[in-house]
């Protein structure tokens, strides 16, 4: 799905990267420890966080991930803001919990990784 | 690249900031991508790297990165001055973890690091001393082309 879509499903602001969000993503992971994110390889991968520090931004960048979600109303700090800016990551900050936001995304489409790379 | 054309990328690995921690990783991400290497290998390379770096901000106050690059593989030494490693057997166990709850805040500290770093990895030694630092080799393997 197009990024767009989630903006859409979530409800969620979009923080950075505007020009983005027609990029496809197919597949998610949902994680506050960034290693387990750290573990999770897929192309073309939304994160789907509660937390918003600059590592959640700079984890997102080793992984190749685009686009990363904020649940829980969090807004990550300026630093996470320019950081994405200038690495081309999209970065969303929605209401939802992180159950719900990922129950609707997995039911419209997006599909969970494997571990192994 | 041939085996004469040894690339060498040395970091200085700031411990006293951990909004920075990940620049040299990223540095090398970026570097890697430039000299054409496949983006699998790439990835390994980010991943045993960032947390090796997050680590030696975490419990060394920093330290050193030194990266290797020849045609054959990618070789990476983290060097550090800090506290060393007791037990390295209980360091390398999956949860094991001795970050303070401000590092497990941010996100780290759950005792993944080290057992990410080897998974990661084709190889990986750590040698450490109690009192003096420790030092983590990782390689990783530039996949032939059949």
């Amino acid at each position: 799905m197009k990024i767009r879509e989630i903006v859409e499903l979530l409800g969620a602001k979009v923080l950075c990267c505007e020009e983005d969000l027609d990029n496809e993503v197919t597949s998610a992971c949902a994680s506050d420890m960034m290693s387990d994110v750290l573990a999770f390889v897929k192309d073309q991968a939304v994160l789907v966080t509660g937390l918003a520090n600059p590592q959640v931004v700079r984890t997102a960048l080793m992984m190749d991930i685009r686009c990363v979600v904020y649940v829980r109303g969090k807004n990550p700090d300026s630093l996470s803001v320019e950081l994405a800016r200038q690495k081309g990551i999209v970065l969303l900050s929605c209401d939802k919990r992180m159950f719900p936001a990922c129950g609707i995304l997995y039911d419209a489409g997006l599909k969970g990784g494997d571990l192994a790379v | 690249m041939t085996n004469e054309a040894k690339l060498r990328f040395e970091f200085d690995v700031d411990g006293d900031n951990f909004t920075s921690a990940g620049t040299a990783s990223e540095t090398v991400k970026y570097n890697l991508k430039q000299l054409g290497i496949a983006p699998d290998i790439i990835r390994r390379v980010a991943i045993v790297m960032y947390e090796g770096e997050i680590n030696m901000v975490i419990h060394a106050k920093g330290g050193k990165a030194v990266v290797e690059i020849d045609s054959d593989e990618i070789n990476i030494t983290l060097k550090d001055v800090g506290p060393g490693i007791p037990d390295i057997n209980l360091a390398m166990q999956e949860g094991w973890s001795t970050a303070p709850d401000n590092i497990r805040s941010l996100g780290f500290g759950a005792g993944m690091g080290l057992p990410n770093m080897k998974k990661y990895s084709d190889k990986m030694e750590i040698e450490s001393v109690v009192g003096e630092g420790t030092t983590v080799k990782m390689c990783v393997k530039i996949r032939k082309e059949a």
